[in-house]
């Protein structure tokens, strides 16, 4: 059997970072997995800008930010296998992995990086009422026909969720001669962020319908009608709000899911995020197996995808070094008021090192702190005048503090002015 | 007074501007010229996909190397459906000049072999 | 002109269809839509009933019971996954026992091996049962099967010995000619045969009065569906029933044999043949019926709703007859539950009573009742697995990740009778699209395979029906 010192499962920006990091950091034997035959992952279609501000302080579209890490790869000599899926993994970390050019094979990895990204939630999952024509299709599906095939998937377009993946098809449809009619919104407020609002629907006059869902999908072979409604607190339909659109194509954007079906099938722990639980080494608690990116928790920023990936691949870069050693303390981070998710969640080895916290917030809140504390005392208290839970935000903790940690720790928001 | 987000970054800031030209909201300055061009003559980065002549199946993403008249970006995109290029390409190479003379080039966003 | 022709290449006519080849007749199928096994036959529990429920001395108990037996070796002989994993019917009030032993009594009648379980021993081998269960009926059995698959290597199986298939085609009159039949279609194409055989579901009634008066009619049943991810833990390993009611089997959980969940179905009657929506009140009733035999149902591990019509007749049995005086002109009609596992029994009647009064039943000596083995790589052992893709590399390129499937296999379906027209005709044979992301990375590579396959523009690709392009417009092209 091969044995490959680390293995990267994912070749997307996460996987990327991860590798080149773990190089930087003295692994030489690294090989990165990759199933589509170009490094890139979910950033070779995401050909709109906005990527690259933090990482690169300058404004890049998708593939042009896949590309500045790809060219690293290639340069540092990393070995690459494309055109090669992962089928399974083992809790002794043997990886099989199958592709048309190296074959049907196990190899075994000291320690192993997973970043596969994740899918899109769809029809199914929000068992979406009424026909089964074709013509229901998600977001990325499209702008992947759309982008790499050169493809509409629909001329007249309805698109239900106004995360960033629709609003960018929305613009994404208008420009190339297809008509987008709404973008309908199940919360009372927008998730995406307020520029894809300005530059996706206002500059196309648009209509957003917050507080709708569609109520009625209807249709023979195709789509041909969708029905929204308005909806109230509890979710529930108004009626008598009912707006019919005559349309053939019922665009979903209605969210992402960490991908990862290779780790549950191993029993992984999995957290709130639908992500594995990790330390602040990123390792899962299956030990040597690392996680970051969107596999982990969906961003919305592909700069913070890349430094998590560089902290999977150090991390794994020093398990390899000093071997799995005991933890030195076994510490959780929970989520307080108004959090929803903070990762890691477990702070295992004190290490001489900061440790960068990332969370989100519960719904939109202005003026707030974000405090972290054990049970004894305030450790951390920082001034935040916007926080939306679509935009996941960072808790820099150094590493003089971690070093002192004697029990759990709670992150959570307060107004200003509660005392 | 006219309120608008701002485009330029992600972080999206809610500007003001006054019939003075002058701008509040913004967290870098950046945002004031993005608010007063939004006024006197609004601009848009155009991304988009043109055909490879010479490699069939293969789209090559492209983008404006600045902000063009938020007015001609339609006329931008006809214009982009009439072009095809010829590979190899490299990001940044100029696949177009002056774009219908708009002093606004198309770049390569990929790399095509 | 032909021998026998089949309307409808549901479960029931594909079946048929091989049966006949048994025999030197010349048979064709004929089905308005654009695959076989297209509407009832692939929207169903996909459940192998063991034939203690129908009422004794109805045709639905002696079609059930034959069916049963027969499906070991038809799933042998036509390559399909099927597994005889049993089912539980489950009492979870105490005044629900007595029930089972009725069931118990009228299994008996129908000739079906039932054994009745206490409360431990049902929990012992289901744990995800409710603590609340006061005792079940065990029919060994019951089995779950590949529904999509035993349809379409049912219907290869009749072509590659010698059948005639011709899809996209609706029959819209027939006319007796006494010792022939004129059939037409909507496309204005006119099929000459001895003998007529209605198979077609959902409109078995409408075709049977386009040769005769009939008095019985079709209601369409819709029962609706959860379907759930494929997840290690397991919940349940039988196919779990509530007792059943007037309405029938209820809403029953079970695995299935691509390791996914069902939930459902529910039951109620629509006016509209064509109406296979869902909506959140069904929906809602489904899941509460559900948890009451297993509470931890993981219902957010749903990936897809569905909706199937059950062609129910008036006459509430299989009505398998000849209208008076018209010897070669058979109507099946009213197959609903339990019509999947009658089917081969049906077909099997049907020769016996029916087509061997009007023709002199010759054996075929070059039957073949196996149809080409299929290669499923995730079956095989590691080094015969490894051995193959060195020889043919198709079989190392993954197309779904989610449910695994290789090109080669996508390939290889291409290849053979009855072969995949559209996405949804690929998606039943192969399971592209049929996973958690429903489709999202791999429709554009199955796109292209059917595009190469059949030398059409991507644009001409459908999913299912006439107007369902993929693709509607390509962009850029050279003009």
């Amino acid at each position: 059997m091969e044995v490959r010192d680390l293995i990267i499962i994912g070749g997307g920006s996460a996987g990327m970072a991860a590798a080149i990091q773990a190089h930087e950091d003295g692994i030489e034997d690294i090989l990165l997995i990759e199933r589509e035959q170009q490094l890139g992952g979910i950033l070779n279609q995401c050909i709109h800008n906005g990527f690259g501000l933090t990482e690169f302080k300058e404004e890049l579209t998708g593939p042009e930010y896949a590309e500045r890490f790809a060219k690293q790869v290639t340069d540092l000599n990393i070995d690459v296998r494309l055109g090669a899926t992962v089928l399974k993994i083992t809790r002794n970390l043997e990886v099989t992995c199958s592709s048309k050019e190296d074959g049907f094979v196990v190899l075994k990895a000291n320690a192993i990086v997973f970043a596969t990204g994740c899918y899109e939630r769809n029809a199914g999952a929000i068992q979406l009422p009424g026909y089964r024509p074709y013509g229901i299709i998600t977001a990325g599906l499209a702008q992947k026909f759309l982008n790499i095939e050169g493809y509409l998937v629909g001329k007249r377009v309805v698109i239900l969720g106004s995360g960033d993946i629709g609003l960018i098809m929305a613009r994404r449809f208008t420009l190339e001669g297809a008509k987008v009619l709404a973008v309908v919104e199940l919360m009372p407020y927008s998730n995406g962020l307020n520029r894809n609002i300005a530059q996706c629907l206002n500059d196309f006059e648009i209509p957003l319908y917050l507080s709708h869902t569609v109520s009625k999908v209807e249709g023979e072979g195709r789509v041909e009608k969708v029905t929204i409604s308005a909806v109230d607190q509890k979710f529930q339909f108004i009626p008598g709000s009912e707006i019919v659109f005559e349309c053939d194509t019922l665009l979903l954007s209605i969210g992402l899911v960490p991908n990862v079906n290779l780790l549950t099938d191993i029993n992984c722990l999995i957290g709130p995020t639908k992500g594995a639980i990790v330390n602040e080494q990123m390792e899962t608690m299956i030990p040597g197996i690392f996680t970051c990116g969107n596999c982990l928790h969906v961003h919305d920023l592909v700069d913070f995808v890349s430094l998590e990936g560089r902290a999977a691949g150090h991390g794994a870069a020093l398990y390899l070094k000093r071997g799995q050693i005991a933890s030195k303390h076994l510490f959780k981070v929970l989520a307080g008021s108004d959090i929803t998710y903070v990762i890691p969640s477990r702070i295992d080895f004190g290490v001489d090192e900061d440790v960068t916290l990332k969370f989100r917030v519960l719904r939109p809140l202005k003026d707030c702190y974000v405090i972290l504390k054990n049970k004894e005392k305030i450790l951390k208290k920082v001034y935040r005048p916007v926080l939306t839970p679509s935009e996941m935000e960072i808790l820099k903790v150094g590493k003089e503090l971690i070093s002192t940690l004697n029990s759990d720790l709670i992150l959570e928001i307060e107004k200003k002015g509660t005392n | 007074m006219k309120e608008f987000v701002c485009i330029i970054c992600p972080k999206g800031c809610r500007l003001k501007i006054d019939d003075d030209l002058k701008v509040t909201g913004n967290l870098c300055p950046r945002g004031i010229a993005y608010a007063r061009a939004e006024i006197t003559n609004p601009v848009r980065t155009i991304t988009s996909t043109v055909r490879v002549k010479n490699r069939q199946g293969k789209l090559l993403s492209i983008k404006t190397s600045t902000p063009a008249p938020k007015e001609k970006m339609f006329a931008i995109i006809e214009e982009l459906n009439r072009l095809q290029v010829l590979a190899p390409i490299k990001i940044g190479n100029v696949v177009l000049r002056n774009i219908l003379g708009l002093n606004v080039d198309i770049i390569a966003t990929k790399n095509i072999d | 002109m032909f021998d026998i022709l089949i309307i409808g290449a549901g479960i029931v006519g594909s079946l048929l269809a091989r049966e006949i080849k048994k025999y030197k007749l010349s048979v064709a199928v004929l089905d308005k839509e654009s695959d076989v096994g297209n509407v009832t036959s692939m929207a169903n529990s996909a459940i192998i009933h063991s034939g203690y429920d129908p009422l004794p001395g109805t045709l639905k108990a002696k079609m059930n019971v034959r069916g049963n037996e027969m499906f070991d070796e038809l799933t042998k002989q036509l390559d399909v996954s099927f597994g005889r994993v049993g089912s539980l019917t489950v009492a979870i009030y105490n005044e629900q026992l007595p029930l089972l032993d009725e069931l118990a009594a009228r299994a008996k009648e129908n000739g079906v091996k039932v054994e009745l379980l206490t409360r431990a021993q049902v929990l012992k081998m289901e744990p995800n049962i409710t603590k609340e269960v006061k005792g079940a009926l065990l029919a060994p059995t019951a089995g779950i099967i590949d529904p999509f698959n035993l349809c379409v290597h049912a219907m290869e199986n009749a072509v590659d010995n010698g059948t005639e298939l011709f899809l996209n085609e609706e029959v819209i009159k027939i006319d007796d000619k006494g010792d022939y039949f004129e059939v037409k279609t909507s496309k204005n194409h006119v099929y000459k045969a001895k003998m007529v055989i209605n198979a077609a579901g959902l409109y078995s009634d409408k075709i049977a009065e386009l040769v005769a008066p009939i008095d019985w009619k079709i209601t369409p049943r819709k029962g609706q569906y959860f379907v759930l991810d494929h997840y290690k833990s397991g919940l349940v390993r039988h196919v779990i029933f509530p007792l059943p009611s007037e309405k029938g089997k209820g809403i029953l959980v079970t695995m299935t044999t691509s390791g996914n969940y069902l939930v459902g179905p529910s039951s109620e009657l629509v006016e509209d043949r064509e109406d296979f929506s869902c909506d959140l009140d069904t929906l809602k009733k489904i899941r509460e019926s559900s948890i009451i035999m297993v509470p931890d149902i993981p219902f957010h591990q749903t990936i897809r709703c569905f909706a199937g019509l059950r062609a129910s007749s008036s006459r509430h049995d299989f009505v398998i007859e000849t209208p008076k005086g018209i010897p070669n002109f058979v109507n099946i009609g009213g197959i609903e539950s339990p019509g999947f596992v009658s089917a081969p029994a049906i077909a099997e009647y049907v020769v016996d009573e029916f087509i061997s009064k009007v023709f002199a039943l010759e054996k075929n000596e070059s039957f073949n009742p196996a149809v080409r083995k299929y290669i499923n790589p995730k079956k095989m052992r590691f080094i015969d697995r490894h051995k193959l893709v060195k020889e043919n590399p198709d079989y190392g390129e993954i197309i779904c990740n989610c449910e695994k499937v290789t090109l080669g296999e996508v390939r290889d379906v291409l290849k053979r009778n009855c072969p995949p027209h559209t996405i949804k005709a690929m998606k039943k044979r192969v399971r592209v699209g049929f996973g958690k992301c429903q489709g999202t990375f791999c429709l554009p590579l199955v796109v292209k395979e059917l595009a190469a396959f059949y030398n059409i523009s991507p644009l001409e690709v459908l999913y299912d029906k006439e107007d369902s392009n993929i693709l509607l417009e390509e962009l850029k092209e050279e003009k």
